[in-house]
């Protein structure tokens, strides 16, 4: 009984200390590239043979039985026509007579990986799916559906665009409210929620590469690379969002739409984590 | 049948307490192999169970690595309270199981090899 008081009373004031080193630790802000590095770290641990471009592969590249069929299915990979049908909707003009071209920067082409991107004037982030949305409200045009269809196609042909440029997201440092964004992504991400009582993280960070039945748990490092997804379970396009939102579905959490400023700023951090894999959208997962 | 399986095992020499029928067992089997209620092989190995997970530790030799039920009950109620990093959802806390249900479930673990 004495011992059991005495190793509680050790471990809590072990806890004590601990939080007490951990604010000491804590630089008065943010530091992304140091939370990058120490992510990245934390998956060469976990797998040393991976170089950080076989991070673009997902589960893949940690799963070589599902990487078999997946190299069979991306040889007639069933993402083409969506490239093709993007495209198609990429070129054609907006009643007024405008395209993409003109409000998108580079005239849209090979930009998919520098998103998304801190917006100065707006105050906010801006995702390439949002982008799309923004050009279409300046040409009078509806805004589309953010999960799948005509929004998946033209991610498609954009991502398509940008395959092989390594992820390239900036955190401007003279606004903090980039900063402030990506912390709330970043706290997102490692805030536990659902009924599951899941983060992201204690599925892709804490048990990536062990098995959820028999489903291998991907790295989060990669997540961001390869969207849009031709998803076998849905039998169609989907985007990242549409994913973010299954996944909160799957840890039965309250749902949160495409786009909101909580999944823009996850993708704004995930993003930056993952900085320097090369992207290969669009791609097929099971 | 089922009464006079029941009445079998009252009658049962030597049966004391600790003899549980073998029909709650059944049931704590059902409601942790069930993907809608524990879904313990999602992450654990247990017995004969199918296509189990790796995240968490093979629930088997239970009585030797718990005090004894009411601490396994505790561990399936709220995980956190004894290790806040843990990955096992707190089934009793957020209601995934009711009191019942755990009492079930741990019953059923108990009796593994």
């Amino acid at each position: 009984m004495a011992s059991r008081i005495l190793k509680n009373t050790l471990s809590s004031s072990a806890l004590l200390l601990g939080g007490f080193i951990g604010v000491l630790a804590l630089p008065s802000h943010a530091d992304p590239q140091q939370d990058q590095q120490k992510f990245q770290r934390h998956y060469q641990q976990l797998f040393p043979k991976l170089k950080l471009p076989d991070y673009a592969d997902g589960v893949y590249a940690i799963d070589p039985i599902a990487r078999q069929s997946w190299l069979a299915i991306e040889e007639f990979p069933p993402y083409d026509e969506a490239i093709e049908q993007g495209e198609a909707l990429f070129n054609t003009p907006f009643k007024n007579g405008h395209r993409y071209a003109d409000c998108l920067p580079d005239k849209g082409i090979a930009i998919a990986h520098e998103y998304p991107r801190w917006d100065r004037d707006k105050g906010e982030v801006i995702t390439l799916a949002r982008a799309i949305n923004d050009c279409r409200a300046e040409n009078r045009e509806a805004p589309l559906p953010y999960e799948k269809g005509d929004m998946a196609q033209l991610l498609a042909f954009m991502a398509f665009t940008s395959r092989g440029k390594p992820i390239s997201i900036t955190i401007p440092a003279d606004d903090p409210r980039a900063l402030a964004a990506y912390q709330q992504g970043k706290d997102f991400y490692y805030q536990r929620r659902g009924q599951l009582n899941f983060a992201c993280a204690t599925c892709h960070v804490q048990n990536a590469g062990k098995q959820l039945r028999s489903e291998i748990l991907s790295p989060s490092l990669g997540h961001t690379s390869h969207w849009p997804v031709y998803r076998l379970k849905w039998g169609e396009m989907g985007t990242l969002h549409r994913r973010f939102r299954e996944c909160l579905e799957q840890i039965k959490a309250r749902p949160i739409p495409a786009q909101s400023p909580e999944f823009r700023n996850l993708e704004y951090f995930l993003s930056f984590m993952g900085n320097g894999i090369p992207t290969n959208g669009p791609s097929t997962r099971k | 049948m089922k009464f006079g399986f029941i009445a079998f095992i009252l009658l049962l020499p030597g049966s004391g307490m600790a003899d549980i029928p073998k029909q709650r067992l059944d049931e704590g089997r059902q409601i942790a192999f069930d993907r809608n209620k524990g879904n313990c092989l999602a992450c654990h190995v247990i017995a004969d169970g199918e296509s189990p997970g790796n995240i968490g530790p093979a629930l088997a030799a239970i009585p030797g690595r718990f005090k004894d039920k009411q601490q396994l009950h505790e561990q399936i109620w709220d995980a956190t309270r004894f290790n806040p990093e843990t990955s096992m959802p707190p089934f009793g806390r957020n209601r995934i199981l009711d009191a019942e249900e755990i009492d079930k479930v741990v019953d059923y673990l108990w009796s593994l090899e």
